[in-house]
């Protein structure tokens, strides 16, 4: 999603300027994704070059220029919320990059980075279902008009998307190191099968690479 | 910082001899504070369900200490211990365990009767514990008359009814869908809130994330704790990024 989108679904419900525009995109989104002022006239810019946002007249007694949706805004805007959201591109996700290269890299204890990793996603966890716990506490304890409780909801789902996607991280990790238990027990499985009797040392190509698997994989602290 | 109310000290339990010798735990220390809520996560066979049971007095370790309000549990007789578990603390399961002819008022009100207290005075704990947990209106329903959720709710009124403050839940959602296992966890969390210390073994992290702190087992060791809470809004203005 681009801000530009947003912007456009902000002044569909009715015609607005930057400032405001940029208060009710943070708090409609709770805050999660920031913008700075400049970025919400820079859009605008580019939306009233493209059609899709024009102003409403001249700038009102303290310099602020309103803008409203057009007709071909309207039919874009139309086009995004029935449009799927591309999710083929491959992740660049850092977390993901790191473990892949932990697994092969040699020296670096693959069970500390899953540990270090799980202890921070399972903080975050707590700190969003505290945030979560207080949203409902909120909607339960208030008599708020209904445009608040809206906006109570769109913050209550914000929270629960960030809490899904921490509970895959943390279900991801756990299987990161099951998955590594059970290749370090069918490696030393194989190693064992291969070990003569006299205990000469096993083939080594057995031993990926030419990199110490206990080092490799680490060992549970 | 208050004085813990639960003390588990360098616990181990060994299960089994020789060959079949099993660490399930090994050299645990964890203390639970008044008002606090751990959670215990960890793969199956890591240890939770023992580290549990001995907290609760339902096992005892094999080297180590658990106290519990100031009393070490190893040091006394069956009979006592017995007692201590009556008053002091209480279990919720996976599948509720309320008895099914009785109302939900007489489950709550069950430890107390156990516990020598007169019928009628344990009704009237029972019916205070369900009126502070907003339950009121169920205290005449039978287990059959509940839903799931309904029924793990009283199931914890009936662990905290009276003086107990100490409150032992394994896997307490395992049965129950994703919002209404959400929904007892605040129960269980506002009951820590107003003081009560909690240990919840579960393994799913959203519900751990209802405690103050989660301690990783694997292999019977404590592996990974969560330190103190992050600011939550910090974490927002961050971008929720991780």
């Amino acid at each position: 999603m681009s801000v530009r989108l947003g912007l456009m679904a902000l002044l569909a419900e009715g015609d607005s300027y930057g400032a405001r525009l940029r208060s009710d995109f943070e708090e409609r989104t709770g805050g999660t994704w920031p913008l700075n002022v400049g970025q919400v006239y820079t859009t605008l810019e580019r939306l009233v070059r493209d059609g899709l946002v024009e102003q409403t007249g001249e700038a009102d007694a303290e310099g602020r220029i309103a803008y409203r949706l057009t007709t071909a805004g309207h039919t874009e805007l139309g086009t995004w919320w029935t449009t799927p959201v591309d999710r083929t591109n491959t992740p660049r996700d850092e977390l993901t990059i790191k473990l892949a290269l932990a697994v092969t890299a040699p020296g670096v204890d693959v069970h500390r980075v899953v540990q270090s990793q799980r202890t921070s996603t399972l903080r975050q966890l707590r700190d969003l279902t505290r945030l979560k716990r207080d949203a409902l506490d909120r909607a339960e304890g208030t008599a708020e008009g209904a445009r608040d409780a809206e906006h109570g909801l769109a913050w209550l789902l914000v929270l629960e998307n960030l809490v899904f996607a921490a509970e895959a991280e943390v279900r991801w990790l756990d299987h990161v190191e099951s998955v590594l238990a059970r290749h370090a027990r069918d490696r030393q499985a194989r190693d064992h099968r291969s070990t003569p009797v006299d205990g000469t040392a096993a083939d080594p190509e057995h031993d990926h690479a030419g990199t110490a698997p206990a080092a490799r994989e680490g060992t549970p602290a | 910082m208050s004085t813990p109310h639960v003390v588990i000290s360098d616990v181990t339990r060994v299960h089994g001899h020789d060959e079949t010798r099993v660490v399930a735990l090994d050299h645990v220390s964890l203390e639970i504070h008044p008002g606090e809520l751990v959670a215990v996560m960890g793969p199956s066979g890591s240890g939770k369900s023992t580290l549990l049971n001995v907290a609760g007095g339902l096992d005892a370790p094999t080297s180590g200490t658990v106290s519990i309000g100031g009393e070490t549990l190893g040091s006394l007789a069956p009979r006592d211990l017995a007692k201590l578990r009556r008053r002091r603390m209480g279990f919720v399961f996976q599948d509720y365990n309320l008895i099914p002819s009785l109302t939900a008022a007489e489950n709550v009100a069950l430890p107390l009767e156990l516990d020598g207290m007169r019928a009628r005075q344990a009704r009237r704990a029972a019916r205070h514990t369900l009126d502070l947990m907003d339950l009121m209106s169920l205290s005449d329903r039978y287990p059959d008359q509940m839903s799931g959720g309904q029924q793990q709710r009283v199931a914890i009124a009936r662990a905290l009814v009276g003086s107990r403050r100490f409150v032992l839940a394994d896997e307490p959602t395992g049965a129950l869908d994703s919002h209404t296992g959400e929904e007892v966890l605040r129960v269980l969390r506002e009951r820590c809130d107003e003081g009560v210390a909690g240990l919840l073994v579960t393994h799913e992290a959203r519900h751990a994330a209802w405690a103050d702190r989660v301690v990783f087992l694997r292999d019977g060791r404590v592996v990974d704790t969560t330190g103190a809470a992050d600011d939550a809004e910090d974490l927002l203005a961050s971008g929720g990024s991780r």
